[in-house]
C-alpha cells in the first residue's frame, strides 16, 4: 500500500472516534488498516457519508486506492469456500508479511472414468493435516478439457462443482470454455487462459460471465500486453502465468520471470503487471521418469515458488509425500513473522505417561513447544509436560522479561492439577530458566531440577538423573 | 535538561521489539533533548512511552516514530517534548492524490478490441552495494595441504541464484555428515550406511564416492562426557583417518559440550595443519576465543554458530574478527537451521535477513551461511511410521516423507542464502543439488512444450 503511517490514513476518516468500528479511537482503526487487519469499507459513518456527500465519496475512493494492496487481490470461487490470491505488499516476508497463502489446486480432467474422478475428487477435499492446532488442507481443483469436446467439459465441471471447491478451468479452446462457463460461472471459477492465439475470444469470456481470468505467456512483453490490452477492456481479475517450464534453462528462466515480475510489482510500482503469479508444478509430469521421480520433481517446483512469490499452482500428485511437505512449508511462509507463533498453555501427556513419570515445563512459543514435544515423542519419554503461557516468547527471552515466572509456574500447576497426576514433587525446569530454581522450590514446594540447555540432551540427562534417588 | 541521542532513542525503541528500522538513515549528530519544564517530566515521557509501545505494531521507521511522538504529545495538549523539528500536527506527510476513480459505466454490448496493446516489460533493477566473502575450505598440495581439490564458498552479489542481477561465482556446495560412533539415525538414513557405520574413514569414502559429498563434516560425538568421553588426542585420529581416506576438505565438528569442545577442536586443528579444515563450532557460551585461536594458529576456518538471533550472529562475528582477530575470509556462519515445520520459518527469515544485511554492506554479517539440514530428520513427519493423530489423513510411507523433508528443509533455505548444506540422505543429497545446479545455471535440459500438462491425459 502507498500510504506507511497511520497518521496519513487518520486524516481520511471521519476523527469523531464513535466506535462504530469497534476500535476506541479513529486513530487505532487507522493503525489497524496499515497492519491490513481492517478496510477503509469497515467504518460505517464514512461509508454512510460517501453515499450522501460525492466529496466524500471521493475521500473514501482515494483513501481505498491508497491503502490497497502493491498486488492485486482476486477472489476465486464464492461464499464460504472463496479463495483470495496475490494482495501481497513486500518482497520479503520479515518486512511486514504475506498475506494470502499460495492456493493450491489439484488437476482432475474430463476424459477420467466417474469412478477415478470421484476418488480423486475426494481424496482433494478429504485430506487434512495437523498443525499448530489446527487442520491443513488443500484449495481445489484445476478441470482439465482432455475431450476437446464442450458438452463432455460442460457436465464434468458441473460434476466437480458440485463439491463446493474452488475451480480453475482449464482449456485453450473458447467452445469448451464458454460450455463450462455457461454450467458454473456464478461459482466463480478462474479460467485458464487467455493466449497470444485465443486472448480475443477469452476476453469475451471474462468479460460476459465476469470470471477471474489467467493470462499465458513466456515472454513478458507479450504478458504485459495482454495486461493491459484485458485490463483496458474493463476486465479487474487477472492472474498471470508466465509459464512454467519443469527443468534445465527453461526452469532457470521460469525463477527469473517470476521474480521479475512480483520484484517489478512491488518494487516498480509497475500496476500493469502487479496482478497474483501462476504457476503449474504439473509440468513436472511431462518429465522423463517414474512417478516418485515425478511426484518428488512437482514438489520440488512447488516448494521453490511457495517460497517466491507463487499465489496460485496447479499440482498432480496426490502422495502424501508431495502434500505433507508443500502444505506445511506454505503455513510456514506466510505465518505472519510479527506475532510469535504460539501453542495453547496447559498441561500435555506424553507417550502415556503415569504417576512415575517426570513432569517438564517449557514456554507456549510454537518453536520451543514444538522442539520439546517432539524431542520427547522422538525418544519415546514417558512424561508431563506442563506449557506455561509466556505469550509466545521463548525461555531465555521470557525468564529475562517476566513473563517466566516463578508464581505464573504455581498457577499453572494448579489449574492443570498436576499434582493429582503424579506421585512425587519433582519438576523439572529448562536449562536456560535454571536461576528461578529457588524461587519456584519456594512459590510451589516442589523439588526444582534443572535440565539440560537443550531439549534434546532429554533423554541422555534422565539416564542419571530419573528416576530420582 | 534531560538529553536522549539518536542511539538511546533507538535503543528504547528495541527495548519495545520494534527492531525494523533497516533502512534508516539519520544524517548529523541528531540529539533529541528532552526539555525541563511542567509537561515534560518523567511520568509524562513514561506514558509516551507506554504509547509508543502501544502502537509499536506499526512504527517500521524512526521517522514515523516521531510522528507519533509528535502526534501524541500534542494530542494530549502538551509541548512538543523533543527538541527535534517535529512534524507539524495536525499536518500530515503529503500523501500521493490517486487520479479520481474513473466513473464506470455499465456497457450494454462488449466491443473487443482488434489489437493487442503493445507493452513493453522493463523489469525492476535491485543492486546491492555489498558483496559476501568468499570462503575457501580445504587446500590442495600447492598449499600445503593434501586435498584434491579446493570448495569456494559465497561469492554473491545478490539473493540467491538470481543470475539475471549478477553472476553467482561459487554454487552452493554439500557436505554428508560423518559420525565417529553409531548414532541414532532415521531408518530411511541408517540403511545407506549400514555397511560403514562402524567405520568412520569408509563412510566418509562412501559419502563421496557413492554420494558425491563435495565435503565430509566429521563429528567426534565420542568426545562427550555423557557418551564414551573419548579423550581430544585419541578422537581425532579418526580425523587423520578420514582425510587419509578422502581427498575432499573437510569439517570437524565436536560434541556440543561447551567444556570440552575447545579442546577437541584443538587438537583437531593441530592434526589437520595445513588441510585448512572448519572447525564446527565457536559459539558465544563457549570459549569461542581458543577455538578462534586454534583456527589461525593452524590456518583453518571457524564456524560461527548462533541459535537463530542476527543480533547474536553479528556480536559473535565481530568478536571472531575484532577480539580474536580471525580474518573475515576464515568465517562461515551456522546461524541455526530449523526443519520444516518446526521453525523453518524462523530459520528462513532470519537467514534472508542477515544475507541481506551483508549484500547491504553490513560486513560483520556478509559472510557464507551453513545449515545443518539433517535436522529436518527430526520432524516426525520425516520418520515416524503413521502421523499420531487421529484425525489426519494417511501420512503415506516414511521412507519417502523423510527424504522430501530434508530436501525442502534445505531448497527453503537455499533461497535464504545457504551456502553450505550439512545433509545425510543420498536421495536428497542429489536432489537438493540438482535444483541448485539448474537454479544456478549449470543444468541443462528440457521437455519438448511445457504446456502439453494442458491436454495430457492421465
Ligand atoms: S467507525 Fe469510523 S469514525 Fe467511528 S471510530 Fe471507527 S474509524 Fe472512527
Amino acid at each position: 500500500m502507498k500510504v506507511k503511517s497511520p497518521l496519513e490514513v487518520y486524516k481520511f476518516l471521519p476523527q469523531t472516534n464513535c466506535g462504530e468500528c469497534g476500535f476506541d479511537t479513529c486513530m487505532s482503526f487507522a493503525a489497524h488498516i496499515i497492519d491490513r487487519s481492517v478496510k477503509p469499507e469497515n467504518c460505517p459513518p464514512l461509508i454512510k457519508d460517501a453515499e450522501k456527500d460525492p466529496k466524500i465519496k471521493k475521500k473514501l475512493d482515494q483513501l481505498i486506492e491508497l491503502t490497497s494492496p502493491e498486488v492485486a487481490e482476486v477472489v476465486v470461487g464464492k461464499g464460504d469456500m472463496a479463495i483470495k490470491i496475490g494482495g501481497e505488499d513486500v518482497i520479503h516476508r520479515h518486512e511486514m508479511t504475506y498475506f494470502n497463502p499460495t492456493a493450491f489446486f489439484y488437476d482432475v480432467w474430463d476424459t477420467m472414468s466417474d469412478k477415478e474422478l470421484e476418488e480423486r475428487c475426494s481424496k482433494v477435499i478429504e485430506f487434512k493435516k495437523f498443525y499448530v492446532g489446527k487442520f491443513l488442507t488443500l484449495d481445489g481443483f484445476a478441470v482439465r478439457c482432455t475431450s476437446n469436446d464442450p458438452e463432455t467439459y460442460r457436465s464434468v465441471v458441473k460434476k466437480v462443482a458440485g463439491y463446493g471447491k474452488p475451480m480453475i478451468l482449464v482449456s485453450l479452446n473458447p467452445d469448451c470454455m464458454r460450455a463450462a462457463l455457461e454450467e458454473v460461472s456464478e461459482e466463480k471459477p478462474l479460467i485458464y487462459a487467455a493466449t497470444e492465439s485465443n486472448w480475443r475470444d477469452f476476453l469475451k469470456l471474462a468479460l460476459e460471465f465476469k470470471v477471474p481470468v489467467t493470462l499465458r505467456a513466456k515472454d513478458l512483453d507479450l504478458l504485459k500486453s495482454l495486461a493491459v490490452t484485458f485490463k483496458n477492456a474493463g476486465v479487474e481479475e487477472i492472474v498471470l502465468d508466465p509459464v512454467t517450464e519443469p527443468l534445465g534453462e527453461g526452469l532457470k528462466g521460469t525463477y527469473e520471470r517470476v521474480i521479475n515480475l512480483r520484484r517489478t510489482a512491488i518494487q516498480g510500482e509497475d500496476k500493469d503487471i502487479a496482478f497474483p503469479i501462476m504457476v503449474t508444478p504439473i509440468a513436472a509430469w511431462l518429465m522423463e521418469g517414474d512417478e516418485v521421480e515425478k511426484g518428488y520433481w512437482e514438489t520440488v517446483l512447488g516448494s521453490l515458488f511457495v517460497v517466491k512469490y507463487a499465489d496460485v499452482m496447479i499440482f498432480r500428485s496426490l502422495e502424501p509425500y508431495s502434500l505433507l511437505p508443500l502444505v506445511t512449508l506454505r503455513f510456514n511462509i506466510y505465518t505472519d513473522p510479527r506475532t510469535p507463533v504460539q501453542v495453547e498453555p496447559g498441561l500435555r501427556p506424553i507417550a502415556d505417561p503415569d504417576e512415575d513419570s517426570p513432569v517438564f515445563i517449557t514456554t507456549n512459543f510454537a518453536l520451543t513447544y514444538y522442539t520439546v514435544e517432539s524431542d520427547l515423542t522422538s525418544a519415546n519419554i514417558k512424561s508431563w509436560l506442563l506449557v506455561l503461557n509466556t505469550e509466545g516468547l521463548g525461555v531465555e527471552v521470557s525468564v529475562a522479561g517476566g513473563q517466566f515466572t516463578a508464581g505464573k509456574v504455581k498457577e499453572l500447576m494448579e489449574e492443570t492439577k498436576i499434582e493429582g497426576k503424579v506421585k512425587h514433587k519433582i519438576l523439572v525446569i529448562p536449562g536456560l530458566a535454571a536461576r528461578l530454581q529457588g524461587a519456584i522450590e519456594d512459590e510451589t514446594g516442589w523439588t526444582v531440577k534443572v535440565g539440560p540447555m537443550d531439549s534434546g540432551r532429554i533423554k541422555g540427562w534422565l539416564e542419571t538423573n530419573w528416576p530420582p534417588k | 535538561m534531560g538529553k536522549m541521542t539518536i542511539d538511546q532513542f533507538f535503543e528504547l525503541l528495541k527495548k519495545y521489539d520494534i527492531e525494523v528500522l533497516e533502512g534508516v538513515t539519520i544524517e548529523g549528530d541528531l540529539e533529541i533533548e528532552v526539555e525541563e519544564g511542567a509537561a515534560a517530566d518523567q511520568s509524562t515521557l513514561a506514558y509516551l512511552y507506554t504509547v509508543v509501545q502501544e502502537v509499536q505494531n506499526f512504527l517500521y521507521f524512526a521517522n514515523m516514530a516521531m510522528g507519533h511522538l509528535a502526534n501524541v504529545s500534542n494530542l494530549l495538549g502538551m509541548p512538543m517534548p523533543f527538541g527535534v523539528q517535529a512534524p507539524q500536527v495536525p499536518q500530515v506527510p503529503q500523501v500521493p492524490q490517486p487520479p479520481a476513480a474513473v466513473e464506470e459505466v455499465a456497457v450494454p454490448e462488449i466491443k473487443l478490441p482488434e489489437e493487442l496493446i503493445k507493452a513493453k516489460f522493463e523489469p525492476f533493477k535491485v543492486e546491492y552495494p555489498g558483496k559476501i566473502q568468499e570462503v575457501v575450505l580445504g587446500a590442495t598440495k600447492k598449499d600445503g595441504g593434501t586435498r584434491g581439490d579446493v570448495v569456494v564458498l559465497g561469492g554473491e552479489k545478490s539473493l540467491p541464484f538470481y543470475l539475471f542481477d549478477t553472476p553467482q561465482p561459487n554454487l552452493p556446495a554439500v557436505a554428508i555428515d560423518v559420525f565417529d560412533r553409531k548414532p541414532a539415525l532415521a531408518k530411511a538414513v541408517r540403511e545407506h550406511y549400514e555397511d560403514v557405520l562402524e567405520d568412520p574413514a569408509d563412510w566418509a569414502k562412501k559419502a563421496v564416492k557413492k554420494f558425491g559429498a563435495d565435503l565430509i563434516t566429521l563429528h567426534l560425538i565420542s568426545t562427550d562426557p555423557l557418551l564414551e568421553d573419548t579423550p581430544a588426542n585419541e578422537a581425532v585420529k579418526v580425523l587423520e583417518d578420514v582425510l587419509q581416506a578422502v581427498k575432499v576438505p573437510i569439517i570437524i565438528g565436536g560434541s556440543g559440550n561447551k567444556e570440552k569442545d575447545p579442546e577437541v577442536l584443538e587438537r583437531a586443528a593441530e592434526v589437520a595443519e595445513g588441510e585448512r579444515i572448519m572447525l564446527a563450532s565457536a559459539t558465544l557460551d563457549m570459549d569461542w576465543e581458543r577455538i578462534a585461536k586454534a583456527a589461525k594458529d593452524h590456518g583453518h576456518v571457524v564456524l560461527s554458530w548462533t541459535q537463530m538471533d542476527i543480533n547474536n550472529q553479528k556480536t559473535l562475528n565481530r568478536y571472531l574478527l575484532k577480539r580474536a582477530q580471525v580474518r573475515p575470509e576464515d568465517i562461515v556462519m551456522d546461524p541455526t537451521t530449523a526443519a520444516l515445520g518446526y521453525g523453518l520459518d524462523y530459520a528462513f527469515t532470519n537467514m534472508e535477513r542477515i544475507r541481506i544485511s551483508g549484500l547491504r554492506g553490513d560486513s560483520d554479517l556478509a559472510f557464507p551461511m551453513s545449515s545443518g539440514t539433517t535436522n529436518a530428520w527430526g520432524a516426525r513427519e520425516a520418520w515416524m511410521k503413521d502421523s499420531p493423530i487421529e484425525n489426519d489423513s494417511d501420512w503415506g510411507p516414511r521412507e519417502l516423507r523423510g527424504p522430501i523433508w530434508e530436501i525442502v528443509t534445505g531448497l527453503t533455505l537455499s533461497l535464504a542464502g545457504v551456502d553450505l548444506f550439512m545433509m545425510m540422505h543420498p536421495g536428497a543429497v542429489a536432489v537438493l543439488k540438482e535444483i541448485m545446479g539448474t537454479l544456478g545455471g549449470k543444468i541443462s535440459g528440457s521437455v519438448a512444450d511445457p504446456g502439453d500438462w494442458i491436454f495430457m491425459e492421465g
